[in-house]
This record gives C-alpha cells, structure tokens and sequence, in this order.
C-alpha cells in the first residue's frame, strides 16, 4: 500500500502488525482510552536490595517488554549492567523499548539478538555499528522508530507495555525519590523515563547514591518506584554530554545561523513573548547567538524555550531574555547543572513536551522551531533517520512532533555534505512530512514551503534574504555532486517509521553490498 | 607515456581524494575505498580511468582513498600522481590540461 506521502509500505507486515499508513499531520479530536500499570502494593520499607540479578529473576520472563532512558547518553552504565546479566541468565524474546539509544549500548544490543535474547526493539534511533547491523539485516522483526511524543503516546495508550523499567539516576532516597539533577553523573531533566516510572509494572532504578529520605525534587516518586539497586558507579559525568559549549567557527554554519536569525526575525512571530526550539547542532547554538542580540536590539523576550537545552538557552534564562525553559532533556552539562539552581527551567515529560493524544502539549504552544536534516526533497518531506548509503544513523526524537506544532517550522541544512547533497528530488526515508516544514536555509539561499504565501510574503523584501524554489536548490546541488547511482535494497523490511499519531509514514529496507 | 615510480597526489582530509599510482600489466585496474562508493563509485572510476588515458598511460595500478571529492578534484590528484609517477611534473602536458 502507498501513502499519503507516496512510500510503498509492505502489505503483509503492516496487515500483521494491525498498522495504518500515514495520512495527515492533522491529529483531529480522538477519544483515547489510556491504559495503567499493574502495581504490586507494599509499604515500601525495603526496596533497596543489593543483587540486580535476584531482581531480575524475580520480576523478567521470557517474551516480556523491557525499557530505559537514554538521558545518560555516552555517559551510560546502567543499560550494560542490567543488558549483561539478562544474557548471563539465558532470557529468550525480549522487547527492547527505550527511550532512545546511544552509542555506548551498540555492542550490547547485538551480542543480545545474535543470542535471540532481544527479538523486537522499538525506539527513537539508532546509531554506528546497531544502524549498521539492522540495516543489513540483523534483526528478524522490524525496528519500530517513534518520536519522543509518539513514544509517550503509545505507553498511554498501551501499544508499548513496559514490563520492566530499568531507570539509572544519579540520586534517589531509599523509598525512590529521585532526580537527575544531584551527585555524581548528573544529566538533569528525567524527562523521558518519567514516562517509564508512571507506566511499567515493575521499576528498578539503578543510582550510586542514596541519600537519606526524603530526596526532593523528586521527578520520579516513591509511590512509583518498585525497587532501589546500589551500584558503584551510575555514570561517566565526562560523557554525558560535551563539557564547554563553543560556538562554530565554520563559515557555511555561521552563514545558515545568520539568515536563520533574518528568517525569525523578520517573521510576524517575532514580537514580545514569542517562543522558540532550537537543536545542538553548531548551527543551531549560532543561531541562540544572533538571537540573543537580536533580543537585545529589539527589547524583545521569549516567554519560553523548550526542547533538548544548551548552556546557550539557559544562559538566555538568566539574563531574563527567555522567562522559562521547558526541559525535556539536557544536551550539556551547564544546562544540566542549571535546572539545579533555577526554578525557571521547569523538567516536563515526553507528554507534555510533545504527545500528539493529550489534553495539548508544549509544542502546540511553539511560534518556531529550527531543526535540523539528513536530507530534504523538493516536497519538504524531511529524512532524520537514514544516511546517503541508506544505512540507518538517526534518531526522529522530537522532530515531527515540534515541525507538526511550531507556527514556524525552519530547517537549517548545508546544500550538500561532502559528496553527498542535502537538498534532493527524494529523500531515502521520509520521517517528518513536508506539510509540516515551513522553511529551508540553506548556506545558498532559502526556500518557503509554496503552502506559506504570507512568509514569502514578509521575506520577500528582507535584504540578505535569497529566496529560491527548493527544485533550484535541489539542482545546485545536483550540479555540483552529480547525479548518485541509485541505491540498491533488498524486499526485507528492517524497520518502520511512525507518524507521531502511530501510522506509518515510511518503511526501511536492508541495504544491499 | 610511461610509469617510471610509484607516486601519490592529495590527502586523506574530507572533500579531497588520496591517488597512489604505480606500475600495472592489465589496463587500468582501481582499487576504491569511499564512504560513497554505492552512490558514486562508478563516476569516480570513470574521472580516473578516462583523466588516465588522455594522459596516454593503459596499465596503472591505482589506490584511490577517497573522502567524497568533487569531480574537479579527482581529475587534479589523479593528474598530479600520473605526472609525479611518469616524472613529468616539470613539463607537464599541457594539451590534457
């Protein structure tokens, strides 16, 4: 079957797996029936237990669903800890379902399916040596790829059931009042697996630091916390994000950053408590830059900025040019360290940062979102997920849910990356649909999404501001790099992209060599 | 014209291609390494091969490391090499120029 953004899906692995194509990035008003954990009642008095493997044991069969976050990222030692004495004990046809996963875990996960200890994984992305195993076949089942909102909405709505939470923290009290914002591995908002605390059956969080009772803040809660297992060390505080943030030096990026900063602020949404999302990339922390004077100039300030932080966004906050940060996850640790001493960087889960089923979640309250892309095609249809060699190295995190939601939805690409371009007839895997991406920037030139009349409109006269269709940026590139063979695929689907609402919206094949 | 030494043009930095040229017995024989070899792997064989033969050479061993150079570039490594390998950097041919 096709779908609305033309990519065949296969019929018999989405009939199996009871899944609709993608159609629209309108969400509707839907009645949705939320699901609940099961709770073994006690009084708490003795979760911290010494032996992760007795915990194991008692609480994981084969067959059942297991999660973690990835707010350590590089930095993780939980994941390997729990993922080794799984394969030690011989458990067979496990679901793997974490928030998302990092490098750091790759080798882990694969000795795991080689063993058929994992045989379904769902997650964010993937990266380095897993993308590369899974897209030349590794895996029987599809990889199911799902944005941080679509994930919040699928455990709500009972689609991922979370048998066991495996959750490391770098504090918790020994009733599991926790956060991640104190002791030695801190990586501030426990945004993602607050999902997890409130949803799993079982919750087993992994710390190297018990304080005593109560621990507050707490993000996760005692009333949601199953058991408590001391460990050595949680974390490695070097690698849980880049230390110093410094600004590009790369003149292509800083020229990107410059028009980004033309772009918003000659939008009719730069005005007195507009709200912005910008990413990591050096592009991206340029811009925060040229907003910040621009901000200044104008004596203008952002109501809020939300999304994966930078020290940049929270140096913002304590001049008082951005009022509150709404934090999902921290990306450095100044922005981890600096939820600990301001009350304005508020955490907020994967519901309430992006879940497309909920009463209304902060991106529906976005004027403008900067992301970043692999690829784009002339139909502004963004790929997030899979290389120029087809290989998956990606992740949607919270891509389409904050294109789907910001008034202003601008991607910043460079027209072509090495030998491959960034601006193509067809993007290999579209993640995030065009009709919700407003404008391109690229280092030559913009284009405006033919849907939005009124920013070609208020761009039209912006002096430093090229506008071009997105088919001319397509053929600059096209005519610097030439035309690419096509790449070859095998008929073997290895993974499934989501739309935020849960239909498909593209289908990955096993690359062939 | 004829190889007289192994000789090598260009870098292994992104954007540019590295070419070692040496002495071969069948025709033009390519070994490539490139990260966008499925992509454009063939294009590249054919600057080399075709920049080769208007420089008059048919049996060449090449190893072409490459780190996703532009047309343009391949054809000046794989110049640069064949003149270092046929010692005719300080007369070059300007006709194939």
């Amino acid at each position: 079957m096709e779908n609305n953004v033309k990519r065949q899906l296969p019929d018999d692995l989405m009939n199996e797996l009871n899944l609709k194509p993608y159609e629209t990035t309108d969400i509707g008003h839907p009645e949705e029936q939320r699901v609940a954990p099961k709770v073994r009642v006690t009084t708490g008095q003795d979760k911290v237990v010494d032996s992760l493997e007795q915990v194991i044991k008692d609480n994981l069969k084969d067959g059942m669903t297991i999660s973690f976050h990835h707010h350590f990222r590089n930095g993780d030692f939980a994941f390997n800890k729990v993922m080794d004495l799984i394969i030690k004990l011989g458990y067979k046809d496990l679901t793997l379902a974490p928030s998302s996963l990092t490098g750091v875990m790759n080798d882990k996960i694969i000795e795991a399916i080689k063993k058929g200890v994992i045989t379904n994984i769902t997650s964010s992305g993937m990266r380095g040596s897993l993308g590369d195993f899974v897209s030349h076949g590794g895996l029987k089942n599809p990889v199911i790829f799902r944005s941080h909102g679509n994930r919040a909405r699928s455990i709500e709505e009972g689609e991922i059931k979370i048998d066991v939470a495996f959750l490391g923290v770098p504090i918790s009290d020994p009733a599991g009042n926790a956060n991640g914002q104190e002791g030695d591995a801190v990586f501030g908002s426990l945004g993602y697996a607050l999902m997890d605390a409130q949803y799993a059956n079982k919750v087993v969080l992994l710390t190297d630091n018990i304080v005593p009772y109560p621990n507050t803040p707490a993000s996760i809660k005692q009333d949601q916390v199953d058991y408590i297992v001391k460990v050595d060390k949680i974390g490695d505080p070097d690698k849980i994000g880049s230390g110093a943030t410094r600004f590009t030096k790369d003149p292509k990026e800083l020229k990107i950053a410059q028009m980004v900063n033309q772009v918003i602020v000659n939008s009719p949404y730069f005005k007195e408590g507009f709200s912005f999302q910008t990413g990591s990339g050096g592009a991206a922390l340029a811009v925060t830059r040229y907003l910040r004077q621009a901000m200044i100039d104008k004596g203008i300030t952002a109501s809020f900025a939300v999304g994966g932080i930078t020290k940049p966004t929270t140096d913002l906050l304590e001049e008082g040019l951005v009022r509150k940060v709404m934090d999902v996850q921290d990306f450095d640790k100044g922005a981890a360290a600096s939820m600990a001493k301001n009350r304005n960087q508020q955490e907020i889960d994967a519901s309430w940062y992006a879940d497309p089923h909920n009463k209304g979640a902060v991106v529906n309250n976005l004027d403008v979102s900067i992301l970043s892309a692999l690829q784009i095609d002339t139909d502004f249809n963004v790929n997030v997920m899979t290389g120029s060699d087809g290989v998956i190295r990606g992740a949607v995190g919270g891509h389409q849910d904050s294109a789907a939601g910001a008034k202003m939805t601008i991607i910043t690409a460079p027209l072509v990356r090495g030998r491959n371009a960034t601006v193509v007839p067809s993007v290999e895997t579209v993640v995030t649909p065009g009709s919700s991406i407003d404008v391109l920037v690229t280092e030559r030139g913009i284009a405006i999404n033919p849907a939005r009349q009124d920013l070609i409109e208020a761009f039209k006269n912006v002096p430093g501001l090229q506008i071009l269709d997105i088919k001319d940026l397509q053929k600059m590139a096209e005519k610097q790099v030439g035309v690419p063979k096509k790449l070859e695929y095998t008929d073997r689907t290895v993974a499934l992209v989501e739309y935020r609402d849960g239909t498909v919206i593209d289908a990955i094949k096993e690359i062939k060599d | 014209m004829e190889i007289k030494t192994t000789a090598v043009a260009g870098t292994l930095e992104s954007s540019d291609i590295q070419i070692m040229i040496s002495k071969g017995t069948n025709g033009i024989d390519i070994d490539l390494e490139s990260e966008v070899k499925k992509t454009y792997g063939d294009q590249i064989k054919k600057v080399i091969t075709d920049t080769l033969k208007a420089y008059g050479l048919e049996n060449v061993k090449v190893k072409a490391t490459d780190k996703g150079a532009l047309d343009c570039v391949i054809k000046a490594r794989t110049l640069a090499a064949a003149q270092r390998a046929t010692e005719t950097s300080d007369k070059p041919d300007l006709e194939v120029l």
